[in-house]
Parts: structure tokens; C-alpha cells; sequence
């Protein structure tokens, strides 16, 4: 399981997580909703290490992240498959290079690394492809690519960091059956950071919202899409003046 | 114990005695002059950190050898051609220069002695490790600054790869073996345009330029070259590497870094030139 325990982090005097604190349950897809800049990113990058927290910890399996040696993060790592945001492909390999480099790295024999690397890209429907550089990719097979790089490692856990963000309704819907089709077909625990609703519907099990540094609220679908908190509210119908409304109505109903 | 990832010195961490601001405890002192010496001081831990990441990720040797074949290719081999431009017209202009230099106060075939020693001690080492200053350090600090910015650094770590083990040791240890070898073909090109350009417009032959070159020819002129050179060439790398892993967003940051790294690398290859000088001649 991972947990984020009160964590805090800043970045000179910009204070962005402000004692986050969340579970995401073995099995599950959690989505964490947040407006743009509001630290998504951020949370998820202290998952494998790529960020330390100031205070607080984030727990995998149990073992605070930042406390780990060497050997412990390596081993981490090879049992988490992180999607970037913008693919972060290595441009100057093929797709095949980009895919096989995680696999290398756990040893594996050239004809194993060859038969998951075609199985992966076959999952995400980029049969074919194994040969070309990033450069000849669009943007949404990037994205597919950058799925197929973590599921070729088999991993426990898949972080996807905004992975409809830029493309256009059909690709994004692709991407959002394709994150559901992983999770279905290998069974891993996936921790997806959006600010789409259409996504966080899609895939998600629990929906959970940051703001300012917290977490608002966090819940079923339904939970989420019933809830009568002000700020979810004015997250998921785009109205800027809800929160405004309900804090006016809260004063007004004062004693 | 607390760790910090593969790769400290990428992240904003400094130590107590590194956030000691010298304004703070030099009231005296003007703030300007304060300022800057915190900035050497500074700069002088980031490359301590840099350093150390280096010698822990030569233990991961899975990793780093094998990425070295391909850096020595690119920095070493692709470099020999513009190495060799220089040098051969280097060796043109030192023969012609001895040559109006001793007119007739110096025997003539003094233009090879003049020739084989500058170039061997001095103006091969120093003018192919500029050169190579600007066409290596530029190249891996954009490199690694491209990779940041797109991160593909922080795909390589998420991938549990040590990206000194990956990145910085194959291009340093590249640039400290190949940088000797590039000259010593520069330092040969230089001579042998010498002696050309002696031949035929100075009207002197290969005998006497040879006897010229071998007059105070000792193996040192060689060797304090080239080891001059290795200096040079892991300056470089490291400095190419260091600026290119700093940068933390966009394009701007990318082509100051890549600037950064050429003046930085052109500005020690010149101390080093003289504290080598200073310490083997």
C-alpha cells in the first residue's frame, strides 16, 4: 500500500503540500484531482523518491521512501512504473530502446526483454512501432509509449502524472480505456493525478481532491460527484463562485 | 539512516554549514564582496557533492562501462577532425612566425625547435582543449539540460538507473581518456605542418627542420602535454555535466548552462595550463 503521511513541501517560500495525508489501497485506481499547479505532481514524485518530503513521510509497503538506502530505492523503483506527463522518452532511442532500458536494468535475458517488450506495446495497441524514435510519434502515442515502458516492467504500482492532459477527446478516451484495460489485465495499484473529471470518472475507484496542500475530500465516484463541499463543488461544475457562495451563505447563517 | 536517492547533488539540499550566510556573520565586510565569495563557496560544495556522487556511482559497473564505448566515439573520434584543423594551421603560422622571428640572428633550422616545442608543450594542448572546451562541454551541457528539462533524467532514476552511472561518468571518463589522444594526433599535425610549410617556403630541408626539432627534444614535451591534456579533458566533462544536471526548466536555462559550461571550461583550462606549468616545468 502507499500512504502519505502529513506530508509537507515547499519550494523556497512556496508552500505546496501542507500535511498531505492519503491512502491508496492495494488493487485500486486513486485518482488525485487538483487544479492546475496545486501540487499533484508534486505528491507523486515523492512516491519514488524523486522529491524528498520537508516533513512527513510517504510509505510503500510499509517503508518510509525518504529513509531508504541505495539498494532499498533501486528495489522501490524496479516495482514502480511511473508515466510522465510528457512521455519523458529517451530521444535518442527507438521505441525498443526505450522500453528494454528498464528491463536491462533488472537483468534480464535479450530474448525476454524482446518478447515483453512486444507484449507491451501490443497492450497499448502500438504494434509495429518498435523501431521508430520518439520524434516520429505523435503525442498520444508518446503517452501510449510511456504506458508501455511501465507495464513492460511488470510493476506492483503505476503512477500516471496527467496522462489525458493535451490530447484530444478520442485519444484521451483511448488513454482512459487503456489505463483501465491495465489495471484489469495485470491487477496493479494505480495512482492517477488529473485535473479531468471525464478521466477520473473513467478510471478511478476513489477520487481524492488537493487543495492547498490537503486533501479536501476523498471518496467513491458517487462521493465525489454527491458531495456538498463548497470547494469539490466548485472543482467539478467549473464554477468559480461556488465556493464563494457557500462561504457568503455560511456567514449569513452564523449566529 | 536518511537517504537521499540515487542522485543528491540533483536535488536542493545543502548542508548546514552551506546555508551560512558570510553577510550575516562579516557585518564589516560590503555585502558585494560577501555575496560573491559566498557564491565560490558555494559553488566549491556543489562540486564537492558532484564529485562524490561520481566516485559512488563508479561502483555501479553494470552500468557506466558500457555507456563509455559510445561517448568515446562521440567525444573522442568526432572531435579529431576540428582538432586537426587547428593544429595544421597552427603548425603553418608557428613556422612562418619562427622563420620572420630569426631572421638572420638564428640558424634557420631553429623553426623546428620552435615549432616542436611550442606545440607540443603549449599550443597543442591549450588550443585543442579550448577548442574541445566548446564543442564538448556546449555539447553535453545541452545534452543533459535537454534531458532535465524533458525528464528524462527523472525517467532514467524512476527506471533505477544511477544517472552519474549512466550519464556523467561514461562522458567524463570519455573526455578524460580521449582528450590526450586527440592531441597527441593534433600535436603530430602541427609538426608535420611545420616541417611542410619549412619545406617549401622556407626554402629548408626535412634534415635540417628534423635536426631543429630534435635539438632540445626531450620525452617530457610529450608526455607534460598529454598529461595537461587528460586535466583539461576532465574539467571539462565534469564541468559540461555539472552545468547541464542544474538546470531545472526551459529552454533559456538551457542555453545558459550550455554558455556557463564553454566559458567555465575555457577559464580552467588556462588556470590548469599554468598551475601544470608552475608544478612539472
Amino acid at each position: 500500500m502507499i500512504a502519505f503521511r502529513e506530508v509537507y513541501k515547499a519550494f523556497g517560500p512556496n508552500r505546496v503540500l501542507e500535511g498531505l495525508s492519503l491512502e491508496v489501497p492495494d488493487g485500486q485506481t486513486t485518482v488525485i484531482l487538483g487544479y492546475s499547479g496545486s501540487g499533484k505532481s508534486v505528491a507523486l514524485k515523492h512516491i519514488v523518491g524523486l522529491l524528498e518530503p520537508d516533513r512527513g513521510a510517504v510509505e510503500v509497503d510499509g517503508a518510509a521512501v525518504h529513509e531508504l538506502d541505495r539498494d532499498g530505492l533501486a528495489a522501490l523503483r524496479s516495482r514502480v512504473g511511473y508515466v510522465f506527463q510528457f512521455a519523458a522518452l529517451f530521444d535518442s532511442m527507438t521505441v525498443a530502446g526505450n522500453l528494454a532500458l528498464g528491463l536491462r536494468r533488472q537483468r534480464l535475458a535479450d530474448r525476454e526483454i524482446g518478447e515483453r517488450t512486444d507484449e507491451a506495446l501490443s497492450l497499448v495497441g502500438l504494434e509495429g512501432t518498435q523501431d521508430l524514435y520518439p520524434a516520429e510519434l505523435s503525442g498520444g502515442m508518446r503517452k501510449r509509449v510511456g504506458i508501455a515502458r511501465a507495464i513492460a516492467l511488470r510493476p506492483r504500482y503505476i503512477l500516471y502524472d496527467e496522462p489525458t492532459t493535451g490530447l484530444d477527446p478520442v485519444t484521451a478516451s483511448v488513454m482512459n480505456q487503456l489505463m483501465v484495460r491495465t489495471r484489469e489485465t495485470l491487477g496493479v495499484t494505480s495512482v492517477v493525478v488529473t485535473h479531468d473529471l471525464k478521466s477520473a470518472y473513467t478510471v478511478g475507484d476513489r477520487i481524492a481532491l488537493l487543495y492547498r496542500g490537503v486533501i479536501r475530500q476523498v471518496g467513491t465516484v458517487e462521493q465525489i460527484q454527491r458531495s456538498h463541499d463548497p470547494i469539490v463543488r466548485q472543482f467539478i461544475e467549473g464554477r468559480p463562485e461556488a465556493a464563494a457562495d457557500a462561504e457568503q451563505a455560511a456567514a449569513e447563517t452564523a449566529p | 539512516m536518511r537517504a537521499h536517492g540515487y542522485a543528491p547533488s540533483l536535488r536542493v539540499r545543502r548542508p548546514i554549514w552551506f546555508r551560512v550566510r558570510l553577510a550575516d556573520t562579516l557585518p564589516h565586510v560590503p555585502r558585494s564582496l560577501t555575496t560573491r565569495v559566498s557564491g565560490w563557496y558555494a559553488g566549491f560544495g556543489r562540486l564537492g557533492h558532484f564529485l562524490a556522487d561520481m566516485a559512488r556511482g563508479l561502483r555501479d559497473v553494470h552500468t557506466w562501462p558500457a555507456q563509455t564505448v559510445a561517448q568515446l566515439l562521440r567525444i573522442g573520434v568526432n572531435s579529431v577532425p576540428i582538432a586537426l584543423f587547428v593544429a595544421a594551421f597552427t603548425g603553418v603560422v608557428l613556422a612562418l612566425q619562427a622563420s620572420y622571428t630569426f631572421t638572420g640572428a638564428v640558424p634557420l633550422y631553429f623553426v623546428g625547435t620552435l615549432v616542436g616545442k611550442t606545440i607540443m608543450l603549449e599550443l597543442g594542448p591549450v588550443l585543442t582543449g579550448l577548442v574541445l572546451a566548446g564543442r564538448v562541454g556546449a555539447n553535453t551541457a545541452a545534452e543533459l539540460g535537454t534531458m532535465r528539462v524533458t525528464e528524462q533524467v527523472d525517467a532514467l532514476e524512476t527506471l533505477a538507473y544511477d544517472p552519474f552511472a549512466y550519464l556523467v561518468i561514461p562522458r567524463v571518463v570519455a573526455s578524460t581518456v580521449m582528450f590526450p589522444v586527440v592531441v597527441a594526433l593534433a600535436m603530430a599535425m602541427g609538426v608535420l605542418t611545420g616541417l611542410v610549410t619549412a619545406v617549401n617556403l622556407l626554402d629548408l630541408s626535412t634534415v635540417e627542420f628534423v635536426r631543429g626539432l630534435k635539438l632540445f627534444y626531450q620525452f617530457k614535451d610529450i608526455w607534460f602535454g598529454l598529461v595537461k591534456s587528460m586535466s583539461f579533458g576532465f574539467a571539462i566533462g565534469v564541468v559540461g555535466c555539472m552545468k547541464g544536471l542544474a538546470v531545472r526548466r526551459g529552454a533559456q536555462e538551457v542555453g545558459r548552462a550550455t554558455t556557463d559550461a564553454v566559458v567555465l571550461g575555457a577559464k580552467l583550462i588556462l588556470v590548469l595550463d599554468a598551475v601544470w606549468a608552475v608544478l612539472l616545468l
